[in-house]
């Protein structure tokens, strides 16, 4: 039998690759055009640049290493790699076998996939043939392996680290039926082969004596080559309507972010890409507090972006969010999902858009030239013990200090913002930055970490500004006479906002340490839990908001510590909801309490009556 | 209906009253006066819970003291056993009896156990944004209750009367931001009685309520009301205060909204006065526990049969009574206390019956 006679089985193969040659560029291209023109003479500036290699090594160890899936679970990032790197060392390898059989590097691109079909008989005269053929079927047996876990991680997904998998849809379940039939196919055909003709390597030649011994072999050959070429050409044409977009997606997103294309405040071109990057691999839905603690299953990052992608998004999945960035730090792809729901946040925000009154103008209550200007914010006037504890700790350091807002209530501008009023957020940023200039101050100092972020990333001052924790480490640091360590026993509350929205994770601890003995949670820094009380939340109940706080509250006081810090007066606010045994105070009245008493500092009172009859 | 000389047959059928606040007094007197044994068990050095440190009573301002004074005198009349200082650490059952352990360590069996574990007070500091416990001037209205006596000289400010005072109401009541949901209702009137004896003291000081609703339920509330409007000049804001803050003289600068004005309110007075909630005792909860006794959503006791027995629990033989059911007034803690003491009698008297 003259097996080229029968070439046609190579159609579905050749016409889904075709289908993707086309597509893809096509709707690349057509995302590109509608980037802004900086983002595209950002790229063509960097484009031949280091950058470009930098991507590129970037690409190699997250699209076909997976790297940071390794480090959230290393089984999972086995599985990834396994059929990611397993997939394209297939192809190159293959490829290079392919040329060096036929010793012509313009086969066509058919030939390398369906490689055993066209030399069936093929025994290696060398040394080099014999390497190739074993790599080959040691390839095969890796992405099998790969395979054999996605298939359980499908039905036991704990096994993998997973508390659950994501729930697909159609195209993503058309797209996994032809993914998973690629290679135990390729198997069947290489090993019905490879019995037939009693040529091959290792494993393939092993199953298929054993399989040609059992079946009529030579009458099931061609449909098992008909069956591989239809699974692969049917996976290229789901491939761009299903979450497998990302594969190519990824590295094209890696790209553009390392030649300087940014998030912005409205969705473009950038946004489709890093939609489309999104493989819906759930470890966003993993780590996310709404999930674990208060039943919500629907409005995770995976499937915010997927009913973004397709069309679909209703606004309360867009809503129903703390902003509290977790899903963001863990997403192996790094898509800035935050950024990306205020986007649709803004787009829903600008069509109900209330008028905002400005506030009426006030100069802080003794503007002192070269002086620190402190801005208390809403929430810590909600918490006045927070706002006293670093008026009496400036008082003590002699720090030449006035209040912003003192008197008069002024925002920051970040919860407009958050809902999407970014028109509204702008005008009340305009009117506190001419607030901040007429003050003539030499630091602006904020104790509140939502404002901080703000003030660091929208507002354009010509002066520093700091978080209480980085300034009063500092002043711990000149003037380490002015504090004691008190020997209690503490743990520490990342907030949300300063840790993983500004990156500040060790000045405070380093500040703590000097005063008291800081003891290690379970949930730290980066992978740190949300209170639950955030701003940016517009549609959780308050009863689904408190399983969410008892939670976070549980695993700080899980070392048993005299009190919890946190640095954040919004999350002290939230925890002090509910009887609590054992009290969170903010970072400022950690260092009140350690003041030495040579002045007789006022003592913070936690929790108890400090009523006393005139 | 009961025998009444029956139980002293017999060695007498025994009861435990834990708690000597005015439900657990009332029930305990009412027992008594049936022949029944009766313990009172009390925490503190002195029977009268929460009415002795109360200097007035709504709505008629009638002095708190009498009214203990007079519960005090009928106990000792009695004879009630009464332990002060003594606090229940276990109840067990145990056989058809319930075993009391106290915190000196002594165990003692009785025939049915009363609890009247009543309430205590919101913590005020929970709800830092009004700066309890941060700033001076800032008390609760049990404080302020303390300081209306003598005159009210504990309101002078620097030997002179206040220029202005402000009640805030539902502080700890009807608060989702601090996971209590239920009405304290007792604190509406509280506040309307404290504003008129405030203008009595001083009558040049201005009282401002904030309010969210004023619930006069109550028999005389609700004319109290219009008399601190109308003859007192009280004002009645509605609308809660969201912050405070302490002005360089120690006055407070409250800042507020007036929903039905719908203009924002700042006002600095000299003192702001917190009308806080009830809650349950930490201590009721943990017998909950451990009893396996039905609390509410709250953490008060509940009656599985709370229209025609709600006294009774899910205890056979354990009986409840006063503001450990939900806020009460001094009025209705003692009609519980009474009624409880009746159900604990029925209870008797058919554990007598079956023992025949």
């Amino acid at each position: 039998m003259n097996l080229s006679d029968h070439p046609f089985f190579v159609w579905p193969f050749v016409a889904g690759m075709a289908f993707l040659c086309i597509y893809l560029p096509a709707v690349y291209l057509k995302w590109l055009r509608k980037t802004s023109a900086r983002d595209r003479k950002k790229i063509s500036a960097a484009i031949f640049s280091v950058k470009t290699i930098r991507a590129i090594r970037e690409i190699f160890s997250e699209c076909l290493l997976h790297r940071r899936i390794f480090r959230f679970n290393p089984t999972l990032g086995y599985m990834h790699m396994s059929l990611a790197f397993g997939w394209f060392l297939l192809i190159v390898v293959g490829k290079t076998e392919t040329m060096l059989y036929t010793r012509d590097g313009f086969n066509p691109p058919y030939l390398p996939v369906f490689f055993k079909y066209f030399y069936p008989d093929h025994i290696p005269a060398n040394f080099k043939g014999l390497f190739f053929l074993t790599l080959m079927d040691l390839l095969l047996l890796f992405v099998l392996s790969g395979l054999t876990l996605a298939i359980f991680k499908r039905f036991k997904s704990k096994f993998l680290g997973m508390k659950k998998s994501t729930r697909h849809i159609l195209p993503d379940r058309i797209a996994l039926t032809f993914l998973w039939l690629i290679f135990p196919l390729r198997w069947l055909a290489e090993s019905l082969t490879s019995g037939v003709y009693n040529a091959g390597g290792f494993f393939t030649l092993s199953s298929g004596r054993a399989l040609a011994s059992l079946l009529p072999a030579e009458q099931l050959l061609l449909p098992a080559w008909w069956a591989y070429s239809i699974a692969l050409g049917g996976f290229f044409v789901a491939l761009p309507f299903s979450r497998y977009m990302h594969i190519f997606t990824e590295a094209a997103l890696i790209l553009l972010k390392h030649w300087g294309v940014k998030t912005t405040q409205r969705a473009n071109g950038y946004t489709d890409f890093e939609i489309h990057s999104c493989s819906r691999c759930g470890i966003c839905a993993n780590v996310c507090q709404l999930s674990a603690d208060a039943g919500i299953n629907h409005s995770q990052a995976v499937y915010f972006l997927r009913d973004l992608r397709y069309n679909r998004l209703q606004p309360e999945t867009a809503e129903n969010c703390l902003f509290c960035g977790r899903c963001s730090a863990a997403c192996p792809v790094d898509i800035q999902v935050d950024d990306i729901r205020l986007q649709q946040r803004t787009n829903r925000a600008n069509r109900c858009a209330p008028a905002i009154r400005r506030p009426a103008a006030q100069l802080p209550g003794t503007p002192e030239t070269g002086g620190v200007l402190y801005f208390a914010g809403c929430m810590t006037h909600l918490t006045p013990s927070v706002k006293e504890a670093i008026r009496t700790i400036l008082n003590r350091a002699d720090v030449k200090f006035s209040i912003l807002d003192e008197a008069g209530g002024i925002c920051c501008g970040r919860p407009a913002m958050q809902a999407g009023f970014r028109q509204q957020a702008e005008s009340i940023i305009q009117q506190t930055t001419e607030m901040i200039l007429r003050s003539e101050a030499s630091l602006l100092l904020v104790s509140c970490p939502i404002c901080y972020k703000v003030f660091n990333e929208e507002y354009q001052l010509p002066i520093p500004v700091k978080h209480h924790s980085v300034f009063f480490k500092e002043l711990a640091a000149a003037k380490p006479e002015l504090f004691k360590n008190s020997r209690k026993r503490i743990t520490y509350h990342d907030s949300c906002e300063l840790g993983r929205g500004s990156g500040i994770y060790e000045e405070p601890r380093e500040l703590l340490r000097r005063v008291a003995h800081l003891v290690p949670t379970a949930h730290e820094r980066e992978d740190a839990l949300c209170c639950g009380g955030s701003l940016a939340n517009l549609a959780i109940s308050p009863a689904q908001r408190d399983l969410i706080t008892d939670t976070a509250y549980e695993q700080l006081i899980a070392p048993a510590p005299d009190y919890v810090v946190t640095s954040c007066p919004m999350c002290k606010k939230t925890f002090s909801k509910g009887k609590r045994d054992i009290p969170v105070v903010d970072i400022a009245e950690a260092l009140q309490m350690a003041l030495t008493p040579e002045e007789k500092p006022v003592r913070v009172k936690v929790g108890k009556k400090a009523e006393v009859l005139a | 209906m009961y025998q009444h000389n029956r139980y002293q047959k017999g060695k007498p059928q025994q009861v435990a009253v834990v708690g000597a606040g005015v439900a657990g007094l009332s029930a305990a007197l009412t027992l008594k006066k049936q022949g029944v044994g009766v313990v009172v068990f009390e925490k503190d050095e002195s029977p009268g819970g929460h009415l002795q440190q109360w200097h007035a009573l709504f709505p008629d301002r009638e002095p708190a003291a009498g009214v203990l004074d007079l519960l005090k005198q009928e106990v000792s009349e009695q004879k009630i056993s009464l332990r002060t200082q003594t606090e229940v650490a276990a109840v067990t059952p145990s056989g058809d009896k319930f075993r009391i352990e106290t915190s000196q360590g002594e165990q003692n069996e009785f025939d049915a156990v009363l609890l009247a574990t009543g309430f205590q007070l919101f913590d005020a500091a929970r709800k830092e944004e009004y700066g309890y416990g941060i700033y001076q001037r800032v008390i609760t209205s049990a404080g302020l209750e303390q300081r209306l006596g003598h005159g009210g000289t504990g309101l002078t400010v620097n030997g002179r009367p206040p220029h202005r005072v402000a009640f805030v109401h539902c502080v700890g009541s009807r608060d989702e931001k601090v996971g209590n949901h239920y009405c304290s209702k007792v604190c509406c009137v509280t506040g309307v009685k404290q504003a008129i004896t405030i203008k009595e003291h001083f009558p040049q000081c201005e009282v401002l309520n904030f309010y969210m609703d004023l619930r006069m339920f109550g028999t005389g509330y609700e004319e109290l009301y219009r008399e601190a409007q109308e003859k007192w000049g009280v004002m009645f804001i509605r609308g809660r205060v969201s912050e405070a803050s302490q002005m360089y003289d120690g006055t407070i600068q409250l800042k507020a909204e007036d929903t039905l004005m719908g203009r924002p309110v700042r006002a600095t007075v000299d003192w702001l006065v917190l009308l806080v909630g009830m809650e349950p005792e930490k201590r009721a909860q943990l017998w909950a526990r451990s009893l396996g006794l039905r609390t509410g959503q709250a953490g008060f006791f509940s009656s599985p049969e709370k229209f025609l027995h709600p006294s009774l629990t899910t205890v056979n033989g354990v009986f409840t009574a006063g503001a450990c059911t939900g806020p009460a007034s001094i009025p209705e803690s003692v009609s519980q206390g009474r009624a409880a003491a009746i159900s604990v009698l029925e209870f008797l008297a058919k554990k007598d019956e079956a023992g025949k």
